[in-house]
């Protein structure tokens, strides 16, 4: 029964989608449609979620695809905080068909249903699962932002006649947002790998494919991060190396299949 | 039954040649008023470097006009044939609609409302113009605060100051270099210290090419606009000086004809250039916007000007009301004085008792009957039905 609550969120975040559309369009009644969509399908999310860990036995989301459910509405909760506000609608263009993707995903490979037991304790789950995702929901949307930064720039340097009709956050907004987003996530993923890699090393495993591109995907985060505050990366370049950094978020969260925690 | 005349000329019927001849100072403009005021007249003069125009509230109407347009023809006489004439309701939306700014040069400045502010205080007012200008200072707010009119600018140095928050958001602390110190640019800057930037370096002809370097590494908004046959600053000294911005955006602003800034600086990362081509092109975008939301703002502006006639018109019926209502006291008070040998065997609580009560039945017998007058005085029919009270009741039959 719980897993009808998969489809209105699906249905708002779509709807959603096709909203921040219609803004990028036409700025106005669209935007305002698209950002209920957004509210009222994390909602109906969220009561998935909350019916997925009253029914799960511990951490419900320990496999491939409820991981990537649980990652959608990280990554939505996370874009919420700004989306609401007028400026950063168009976010939602970057964000929500992304969610939508995911989501529709997670259901084909059965992420959205009753949660399996694992083998793994829930504290080892919540803390390594649970910080590398929140760490790839903050990285999906400083790469959103960069994104944003990287449209708006060209717009400014090609200087069209309709550059002030719409509302867009400026340049260094989206920069310094960008570079908070990702200040925040990447000692939530340094934590969640420290706690990954004890684990492995009790257990005496050795590394998968998974943990080898999640530690590069960290590498290139914190370069991120040392060329911004040290380096005195800013700008275009700065949103095209977060680009590339959301490149390895995606083939860290979808391109490698899930035997990690086989 | 008072009415509104207006009499004036602007920016749509006469040049800025006649236009002037009829502009006043604010004394001039309110002794103009005061002079026109003689014999119970309310009147305010309105004048701005795009409108004089004068509106009075009179018994009789075509005495006010024609003192009106005599009024302007004493100032210049060639203006009579550029007046325009209103009365009434056509009045009333005309001062809305100034007040809101769609009558205006630029739809939807902002600069009207305040002149029709100290226009309504320089007059000589009574109850009727004081209403009237006070719902139009409110509809003219209310179509700033509700629409987008006003929002974009509507100038070139409006529109570099708006360029500057695209790219830096709020610009508390951000610097300016005033390359030439013309008019353009002065406006501009000013612009933009209004937002909160400042200016770090006003820079001539004479000012050291380093001096200019060294801030071009500092600074956030360069404005050029000088009288220079060539380039003033070319993309290698803008190169050379991001190297020591540390990825910091750049915005260069060219309002001199010639060009003073390389127009290769666009190619630069972190470099924004605007000439003034570009920004008179953003200008017209911006100021086609405002006109489809002028179309909003008409709406929001005959619905208060709807607002102001239900009000005029309910003045046919409020002396009615007033009359109907004391005579249903008098009723009241003189049955109860009546029965006062029965009552006086009441304790006070049961005295108020009665007291309310009867009130009540009276306020409740009439509340109706004025809802309905109230309601046909708007339809046009207020007088008719005042009359009709005024014979079933009759009102106003004790003092003939």
């Amino acid at each position: 029964m719980a897993e009808l609550l998969f489809w209105p969120a699906l249905f708002f975040y779509g709807e959603a989608a096709v909203g921040y559309l219609g803004e990028a369009r036409s700025p106005g009644r669209a935007g305002r449609f698209a950002t209920w969509g957004v509210r009222l399908g994390w909602l109906a999310q969220t009561a998935l979620l909350a019916a997925q860990a009253a029914r799960g036995d511990g951490f419900p989301w320990g496999t491939w695809a409820s991981s990537l459910d649980l990652f959608v509405w990280l990554v939505v909760s996370a874009y919420l905080i700004w989306g609401c506000k007028a400026r950063y609608r168009l976010l939602g263009l970057v964000v929500m068909p992304l969610a939508v993707a995911l989501l529709v995903t997670a259901r084909a490979g059965g992420g959205t249903g009753v949660g399996a037991a694992s083998q793994y304790s829930t504290l080892f789950l919540v803390l390594h699962v649970g910080l590398v995702l929140a760490a790839f929901a903050g990285f999906t949307l400083a790469a959103g932002l960069s994104g944003l930064y990287v449209w708006q720039e060209r717009r400014l340097k090609s200087s069209p006649v309709t550059i002030l009709r719409r509302q867009i956050p400026p340049l260094a907004t989206l920069d310094s947002l960008a570079l908070r987003t990702v200040a925040w996530s990447v000692p939530l993923l340094t934590l969640g790998i420290a706690v990954g890699l004890a684990r492995l090393v009790s257990r005496d495993d050795g590394m998968d494919a998974l943990v080898v591109a999640t530690v590069v995907t960290w590498v290139v985060w914190c370069s991120y991060l040392g060329l911004r505050l040290l380096g005195g990366w800013g700008g275009r370049r700065a949103a095209y190396l977060a680009l590339v950094g959301f490149i390895l978020v995606v083939v860290v969260r979808v391109a490698i299949p899930g035997s990690h925690f086989g | 039954m008072i009415r509104l005349v207006l009499v004036g000329t602007s920016h749509h019927h006469a040049p800025v040649e006649l236009r002037e001849r009829v502009a006043l100072e604010r004394e001039a403009a309110r002794e103009l008023a005061a002079q026109l005021a003689e014999g119970g007249r309310e009147v305010v003069c309105l004048s701005t470097c795009n409108r004089t125009e004068l509106y009075i509230a009179a018994d009789d109407a075509e005495t006010a006009e024609r003192d009106a347009v005599a009024a302007l023809a004493a100032l210049e006489p060639e203006v009579e044939p550029a007046l325009y004439r209103l009365q009434d309701r056509a009045a009333v939306l005309h001062l809305f609609r100034v007040a809101a700014g769609l009558d205006s040069l630029v739809p939807g400045e902002g600069e009207i409302l305040g002149q029709v502010r100290v226009a309504h205080e320089l007059g000589t007012t009574g109850v009727f113009l004081d209403r009237v200008f006070r719902q139009a200072l409110h509809a003219g707010r209310k179509v700033r605060a509700q629409t987008a009119i006003g929002e974009s600018p509507a100038s070139v140095s409006s529109a570099a100051a708006a360029l500057a928050e695209q790219v830096f958001g709020s610009l508390d602390g951000c610097s300016i270099l005033l390359l030439g110190a013309g008019k353009m640019s002065e406006q501009a800057s000013r612009n933009l210290r209004s937002r909160g930037a400042s200016i770090a370096l006003v820079a001539n002809s004479k000012t050291p090419r380093e001096e200019i370097e060294t801030a071009l590494a500092t600074v956030d908004v360069v404005i050029a606009s000088t009288n220079a046959p060539g380039l003033v600053l070319d993309a290698e000294a803008v190169a050379r000086a991001s190297q020591g911005r540390r990825g910091r955006q750049l915005l260069l602003v060219d309002l001199a004809v010639p060009r003073d800034l390389d127009p290769a600086i666009r190619g630069l990362d972190g470099c924004y250039l605007y000439d003034i081509d570009d920004l008179e092109q953003i200008v017209a975008e911006t100021l086609s916007g405002r006109r489809r939301e002028a179309e909003r703002a008409e709406s929001l502006v005959a619905a208060e000007a709807e607002k102001f006639h239900e009000w005029h018109a309910s003045l046919d019926v409020v002396p009615a009301i007033a009359s109907l209502r004391a005579k249903a006291e008098e009723i009241r008070m003189a049955e109860l004085r009546k029965a006062d040998s029965l009552l006086g065997r009441l304790d006070d609580s049961q005295r108020k008792a009665v007291e309310s009560v009867t009130s009540q039945i009276v306020n409740k017998l009439l509340h109706l009957p004025t809802v309905r007058m109230k309601q046909a005085a708007a339809a046009a029919d207020g007088v008719t039905y005042a009359e009709a009270v005024r014979h079933l009741f009759g009102l106003g039959e004790d003092e003939r």
